[in-house]
């Protein structure tokens, strides 16, 4: 074991005293230590923002009294009942976009994964052109979003749009040229292009999943007879569950919360039917100044998705522990 | 290794899809980047009226593309460093340890994800100003204050990527670098990141990705000297135009050397434990 | 041995964010750096073709007013994408600069956080004296009853341009009225032929506010009370916008891909490519026509008009930029000086040609276009005929909740739907709740 001597400077961890003949009594703090730098991050940039925010919304903190936020008068549940209220407009409003949401979240982390599985299992042995084609699939996902989303804006548009034009001229689908960006096509469109930009995503993490499982169980089932799509569910699932199980619970929450999406390829003009609930909230806050109301409306959120994810996490435990 | 004929098919289909379904907006950008300003406003058309590198040229005035790159890119890859790091050292212990608080940390950890952007971002930027009055450090509109923004964002998912890994990694590795001498960092440094370097790699791209293409935070915590790309490209739609070309010549010329960048990543993707870790 | 690895990963990073840190505090920007000279931040909006055009028109006027008052200006151009939440975030830290550009729709809005300087008796001395601007565009800057915190900086009104060629072969004449202008726009359009009366961009949820306000005060009726309270649902109002609407619904001169269009540029350039017969829109559509290759004699301007029985002849709100001080800043007298500059006549015909704007104050020359009718046409219509939307801290709230239920309306008619007077009447109905329940 060669020792590359390097120059230490003051940033040491404090690692290096206690650790030369670790004994594991001596080296309690080691895993605190370990852990500082991220908790420390986690609460400045996470934690104590976010607590912030619960109390905002606590407070009738509109333009009237933003300049001195913290001394704005309190609201009580005041924010909570006009969100809660589904027979008011804000409450409709709400409750319409949350509805949307969840069928969005649902159907994008779904076929998302579909696509992401199928690419991560089809690219895991070698062929020619391979590593192309891993590139080529994780370049909507490198694109600034920016970009991705406009592009599609742009061929969205109904009269100028390549869509249109492929499917009305060149193919001859359609005799009438829909629109995709106004209208319940809104709904369509975002689908496809959160597909577009998340699949990658889901593609890269099972790809580097799959790179953990060994090929020789599958050369031993093979020698069984097992074939392809049995190999898949009795294999390569099971051992991707670990992955699996993260991935699918964080592309739902990253997927019901997402903004960039709605926000770039509708612009300012936000069709009703495709309405997400953060920028509903963006909308109920910062364009309106209302920001006791809009932290009211995320804090709601953010219990939604705390119920959803204490099920699911229940639910995979207990397949786990009758498996 | 014989691929069966049921596996070939079904890969040159899911190919063959998958590729279209990914290449078309890419075509669209390529091609509308070389088109005069009244292709892109008119009917579409599969071919530029007349090849044109103008965008190419204009792009650069329209913005300061040039430092909303270098500010995309150092941003980018100094949270991604900073996080990967942290995260390295999070999940070791997270991994290999049960201590005390561990529960809390993974629960607090696996929480932060659920949190909408909206309802932190304004507190956030309050508790930055504040920083600034109570420190003196400046935050705000700096890219510093974007990089530990963003190192923290890819945290969370990393941290739990990579507990993962290292969960899949064998202790018996560690207990043999031990034995050999080695502190716990070092068994880490040595044994266990190696075998763990997909995952590294995929939580890299992860934390570079989530910096590279952040909007809400960076429209609040930017000015025009610390503006990102992911903002930065908006600016391409005017008072009074929309200048499409500009903006796909703009997002090809960011996009080149991230994809140049996955290129090169691609043969740290290697299957399965290096052989001989287990003396 | 290994420690020592770990040590000098931990270095690395600590220098490479070191490192950042000095290059990012380096690129920071912070006030007044110079030994001893005042320098003032200063934000400026997009009025021009692009960020940097901005930059390069204001850069030589602001340098001019260092030699002669000796205070630097620091000037950052922001997009509109970001303008809003820019001020909002320096209003809620108390960081912010010392002079902004804002939209001055947003005035009554933004006196209301109180972080702007009121310009009182003394501070309107010190800029000049309010006499020296356009009466309407002066009330946009605050609202009634208490001095203003902002003034007007560039003026911009709406008018109607017309192709003179399309009028001139179909033997029409500029209308004077909302119903000679439905017949000239039904004259001129022919779906099959893709040429339509009318660009609207109906999907951009400013301009459709603005022409239910301008509609609405036509009919006599306004948007607000005089307690503030919010009265989208009176006649005038539904009225004004089922009117809008029609042009689409029922006259169908409008193309209904128009709905997509979320900016005024958009519909612009349709009418210099000839696609259009006609625009509504504020005089800096000058700069996108000919951008587009349309010549300057290819096209009239006249007010946009009101109907036969109209109560008033309102033809525009008071649209423009108005200029605001922070309240906080710490180099008052020099932002006074600034603001002073800025309003003065030299400058104002300086900027008036790049900026496409109107001139705010009284007697000046119209530089933004060398067509003397448009020129007179635009001036009358500024000074005479324009109204100050609702001054009052709502204002936002009608504008976001009016303009995206019209847009949501458009986009019905466009796909296929029926948007009937019952609908607006309701769709008003949601919006004036939303308005009430958000501010109490």
């Amino acid at each position: 074991m060669t020792v590359t001597s390097v120059p230490s400077t003051g940033a040491a961890k404090g690692a290096r005293p206690a650790a030369r003949r670790a004994g594991r009594r001596q080296g309690w703090w080691l895993p605190y230590a370990l852990l500082a730098p991220a908790v420390l991050l986690e609460l400045v940039i996470h934690v104590l923002p976010m607590l912030t925010g619960i109390w905002m919304s606590f407070l009738r903190l509109t333009k009237f009294f933003i300049k001195n936020w913290a001394a704005a008068p309190s609201a009580g549940l005041r924010n909570y009942r006009l969100a809660l209220d589904f027979n008011a407009a804000v409450g409709h409003a709400l409750l319409q976009s949350f509805l949307i949401t969840c069928a969005y979240a649902v159907i994008v982390v779904g076929v998302s994964w579909v696509f992401g599985m199928a690419a991560a299992v089809v690219l895991q042995r070698s062929f020619r052109g391979r590593p192309w084609f891993r590139t080529l699939f994780l370049v909507p996902y490198a694109l600034p979003v920016y970009a991705g989303v406009i592009t599609w804006n742009f061929m969205l548009q109904r009269d100028t749009g390549v869509i249109n034009h492929l499917l009305a001229d060149n193919l001859g689908l359609l005799s009438d040229r829909p629109f995709w960006l106004i209208g319940s096509n809104a709904f369509v469109s975002l689908l496809v292009v959160a597909i577009w930009r998340m699949w990658p995503f889901a593609f890269l993490m099972l790809m580097a999943g799959l790179q953990s499982v060994p090929q020789d169980v599958y050369e031993a089932s093979a020698v069984d007879g097992a074939h392809a799509f049995r190999q898949w569910r009795s294999i390569t699932l099971p051992m991707l569950r670990p992955v699996n199980v993260v991935l699918v619970l964080v592309m739902f929450l990253w997927v019901f919360n997402d903004f960039n999406t709605p926000y770039v390829l509708f612009g300012t003009s936000q069709p009703p039917a495709g309405d997400l609930v953060s920028f509903h909230i963006y909308n109920a806050s910062f364009l309106t100044w209302n920001f006791g109301l809009g932290s009211a409306m995320s804090v709601l959120l953010l219990l939604f998705l705390l119920l959803v994810t204490g099920i699911y996490l229940v639910v995979v435990n207990r397949r786990s522990r009758r498996a | 290794m014989h691929d069966s004929t049921v596996f070939k098919v079904f890969r040159v289909v899911v190919v063959t899809v998958l590729s279209a379904f990914t290449i078309l907006p890419i075509y669209v950008m390529i091609t509308s980047a070389m088109k005069p300003l009244e292709d892109v406003r008119g009917a579409f058309s599969w071919w530029p009226s007349r090849i044109t590198f103008a965008p190419f040229v204009d792009m650069w005035t329209t913005i300061p593309l040039a430092r909303y790159f270098v500010n995309s890119t150092i941003v980018a890859t100094s949270a991604t460093l900073a996080s990967v790091v942290i995260a390295i050292f999070a999940s070791y212990a997270v991994s290999r340890y049960r201590f005390r608080g561990r529960t809390t940390f993974t629960t607090t950890v696996l929480s932060t994800q659920m949190f909408p952007g909206v309802l932190f971002l304004l507190p956030l930027f309050i508790i930055f100003v504040n920083l600034d009055q109570t420190l003196g450090v400046q935050l705000v509109g700096t890219r510093i204050g974007l990089i530990i923004t963003y190192l923290t964002f890819a945290l969370p998912f990393s941290i739990w990527m990579l507990a993962g890994y290292f969960d899949g990694i064998p202790r018996e590795l560690d207990e043999a670098a031990r034995v050999d001498g080695c502190s716990p960092i070092g068994a880490l440094l040595r044994v266990v990141l190696p075998a763990a370097r997909p995952g590294v790699i995929a939580v890299a791209i992860f934390g570079f990705m989530t910096a590279w293409g952040e909007v809400l935070f960076a429209s609040v915590m930017t000015t025009d000297a610390s503006r990102t790309l992911s903002i930065g490209l908006r600016q391409y739609s005017t008072q009074t135009n929309v200048y499409w070309n500009q903006v796909m010549a703009a997002s090809l010329i960011v996009s080149v050397p991230v994809v140049i960048g996955f290129l090169l990543l691609q043969r740290y993707f290697v299957a399965g434990l290096t052989s001989g870790s287990i003396k | 041995m290994k420690t020592r690895t770990l040590t000098a990963a931990v270095a690395v990073t600590a220098l490479l964010l070191g490192a950042t840190a000095a290059l990012a505090c380096g690129s920071s920007s912070s006030k007044g750096k110079s030994s001893g000279s005042v320098t003032l931040t200063y934000w400026a909006s997009n009025q021009g073709t692009s960020l940097d055009n901005d930059k390069q028109v204001l850069t030589p006027v602001l340098d001019a007013f260092t030699k002669e008052t000796g205070v630097a200006v620091k000037m950052e151009v922001i997009g509109w994408s970001d303008l809003q939440t820019r001020i909002q975030t320096a209003v809620t830290s108390g960081q912010g600069p010392d002079v902004v550009n804002i939209g001055n729709t947003w005035a009554v809005s933004l006196q209301a956080t109180d972080a702007f300087l009121p310009f009182g008796d003394a501070e309107m001395k010190a800029i000049g004296g309010a006499d020296k601007f356009v009466k309407p565009a002066l009330e946009t800057g605050g609202k009634k009853g208490s001095p203003p915190t902002s003034v007007p900086l560039y003026g911009l009104a709406y008018g109607l341009y017309y192709n003179k060629a399309m009028f001139k072969a179909a033997g029409l004449k500029p209308p004077t009225t909302w119903e000679e202008m439905v017949v000239a726009a039904k004259a001129l359009t022919d779906p099959a032929k893709k040429k339509y009366g009318f660009a609207l961009a109906a999907g951009s949820y400013t301009e459709n506010c603005h022409f239910a306000f301008i509609n609405a005060a036509q009919n006599g009726a306004d948007v607000f009370d005089a307690k503030g309270n919010p009265t989208f649902t009176q006649d005038g109002v539904v009225d004004g916008i089922v009117r809008y609407l029609d042009l689409m619904q029922t006259d169908k001169v409008v193309n209904p891909a128009d709905a997509q269009y979320d900016n005024g540029a958009l519909a612009v350039t349709d009418f210099a490519n000839g696609k259009v017969a006609m625009i509504l829109n504020q005089n800096n559509a000058d700069a996108t026509i000919v951008a587009n290759g349309m010549s300057k004699d290819a096209y009239g301007v006249v007010a946009y008009p009101a109907p036969k029985n109209a109560k008033t002849d309102v033809a525009s709100h008071v649209a423009g930029i108005n200029l605001s001080i922070f309240a906080n800043t710490k180099h008052k007298d020099e932002a006074l000086q600034f603001v002073e500059y800025m309003t003065s006549p030299a400058v104002q015909e300086q900027l008036g040609k790049p900026f496409a704007s109107l001139p705010v104050l009284n007697d000046a020359k119209a530089m933004f276009t060398d067509n003397p009718q448009e020129a007179a046409t635009f001036i009358n219509i500024y000074n005479t005929r324009a109204k100050p939307l609702p001054l009052v801290p709502a204002e936002d709230q009608f504008e976001t909740t009016v303009g995206q239920a019209m847009n949501a309306m458009f986009a019905k008619i466009a796909t296929g739907g029926t948007v009937t007077r019952n609908d607006v009447k309701a769709a008003m109905q949601t919006a004036q709740d939303q308005v009430t329940a958000s501010t109490g």
